[in-house]
């Protein structure tokens, strides 16, 4: 029998699972388990250029020609159901099962819906071509838009629907918004975009509910206030699609667990991307990384563990980019706290700098608005300081 | 021809951006002393190659890290999917010139 390697999930990390598998030699069969329709496409354009319009379907789609050559066997609009750890089968939400020698689970993670929201017109989230279809739809109606979350979706839908002309105001429960991923000063630097630009921001102010029948018309406040709406989009963050893994002996911890190597605790299976919570040396406990750039490097580390091949990879330096009225935000490596920012080039007020975090005087994150070739660099400084894998 | 700059001014390295007598900018490098020239502007999205990192013969987008093999003009991996354009550059007189439209030596 030839031997089988399972990729359960068809988007970026999944894909770039199925490219390792073939770059690192593997010449079994390649199973590709998607739950959507659409071969794997590309997601950030979706709050972007996709939702303004200047995307097309084309432009988002990931493969390439060089990709018939990997001699996949896509099995894409069928949800995987179940994992069976003695055999690793993989049983699917038609009724069959893609029995394998090896798997790898990159199912990613879903939007975070608002409960109590089902069923109203009106109201989206943002997470698959679908959902920005969807979107795209009700925004070109114009009106006013609120997005619930001012984290780095919620900012990108509000960019991109002031371009489209609506008349836009961000919700944020936090104090400022961004604090987690940039920290609460450069939070407050990057939250002023909305203002520069005609987006209302209202912060510190918890949703208490959405009004209307059928279609949502308002979004009342927790302090009472109530906001016209046409659309609504929630960007409350995101959920690893794990649940589907729970009777699987795969062990669970706010995504399923994997050391520094992504191997699971379950021979033969390794878990990459979104649904991954992976060790990380860095911060001393597992974390769950929903970038792109990490989703796109992961699968090589996971593949070699799978293949048992030394890639001797370096982990890379976190690292993602928003892109916010005409704006471009990047920012890499791992905050805390304490840490000391400084900007080093530029000012906050033209919206142009970089700024570094310091950790004992040593630098351990660095962010750039506007700046991509100090920014590069300090990135690659930032990588190059990093241990290889043990 | 187009004249860059001597070739003192662009050292192993570097990258210059050139936007002058060019139908669309062009990023020229310097990798240990042999010139390369491409077009500046990643085929992904609007972002100039010359801001990016030159690796060996290599220079990774400064925006979402595609990288283009210069020799060619290749992208390596996601999310570029299409090569850029590479242009011939040749050394007169201590100046590098940059010969537009005319694609590199083993370019695709």
């Amino acid at each position: 029998m030839t031997a089988t390697v399972a990729v359960v999930g068809a988007s970026l990390a999944g894909l770039s699972a199925a490219r390792a598998l073939r770059a690192q030699s593997y010449d079994g069969r390649v199973v590709v388990i998607g739950d959507e329709a659409h071969a794997p496409y590309d997601r950030p354009p979706l709050s972007k250029e996709f939702l303004a319009g200047t995307y097309t379907w084309e432009d988002l789609a990931l493969g390439t020609a060089a990709d018939e050559a990997l001699d996949l066997d896509w099995r894409l609009g069928t949800a995987a159901v179940g994992l069976d750890r003695g055999s690793r089968a993989v049983r699917l939400a038609d009724g069959s099962e893609v029995r394998a020698d090896g798997v790898v689970l990159a199912t990613g993670a879903r939007a975070r819906r608002l409960p109590g929201t089902e069923g109203l017109a009106g109201v989206h989230v943002l997470r698959s071509l679908d959902d920005a279809v969807a979107l795209r739809a009700d925004l070109l109606a114009g009106g006013h838009l609120v997005v619930i979350g001012a984290g780095f979706i919620g900012a990108e839908v509000a960019s991109t629907a002031r371009g489209l002309g609506l008349d836009v105001t961000v919700v944020e429960t936090q104090p400022v918004p961004l604090a987690g991923p940039l920290g609460a000063r450069m939070g407050a630097v990057c939250a002023e975009l909305h203002a520069d630009h005609g987006t209302r921001l209202l912060c510190g102010t918890g949703v208490a509910r959405l009004v209307g029948t059928g279609r949502v018309e308002a979004v009342e406040l927790a302090d009472g206030r109530r906001l016209p709406a046409d659309v609504v989009v929630v960007g409350i963050g995101a959920v690893p699609n794990v649940e589907w893994l729970a009777d699987s002996g795969v062990t669970l911890q706010g995504g399923v667990l994997t050391d520094a190597r992504c191997a699971t605790d379950v021979p033969g299976v390794v878990a990459v991307g979104d649904c991954a919570s992976s060790w990380s040396p860095d911060a001393g406990r597992a974390v769950r990384v929903e970038h792109w750039t990490h989703a796109l490097e992961q699968p090589t580390t996971a593949v070699a563990t799978l293949l048992g091949t030394d890639t001797g990879t370096r982990p890379a330096v976190p690292y993602f980019w928003s892109e916010q009225y005409g704006h471009r935000i990047q920012f890499a490596g791992t905050r805390g706290d304490g840490d000391d920012v400084r900007v080093v080039e530029g000012s906050c007020a033209d919206r142009s700098f970089l700024a570094v975090y310091e950790r004992d005087g040593r630098p351990v994150a660095v962010l750039g608005v506007d700046q991509p070739r100090l920014f590069t660099r300090w990135r690659r400084q930032l990588r190059s300081a990093e241990p290889a894998l043990p | 021809m187009v004249p860059v700059c001597p070739t003192d001014a662009l050292p192993p390295g570097e990258a210059i951006r050139v936007t002058a007598d060019v139908p669309a900018p062009v990023a020229v490098f310097n990798v240990d002393g042999e010139f390369y020239a491409i077009d500046d502007t990643c085929t992904h999205q609007d972002a100039s190659l010359a801001d990016g990192w030159l690796e060996g013969c290599a220079v990774e987008c400064p925006l979402h890290a595609s990288c283009f093999d210069l020799r060619t003009g290749m992208p390596s991996g996601p999310p570029a999917k299409t090569p850029v354009r590479t242009h011939a550059v040749t050394v007169v007189d201590g100046v590098v010139h940059l010969q537009v439209g005319v694609a590199a030596e083993g370019a695709a």
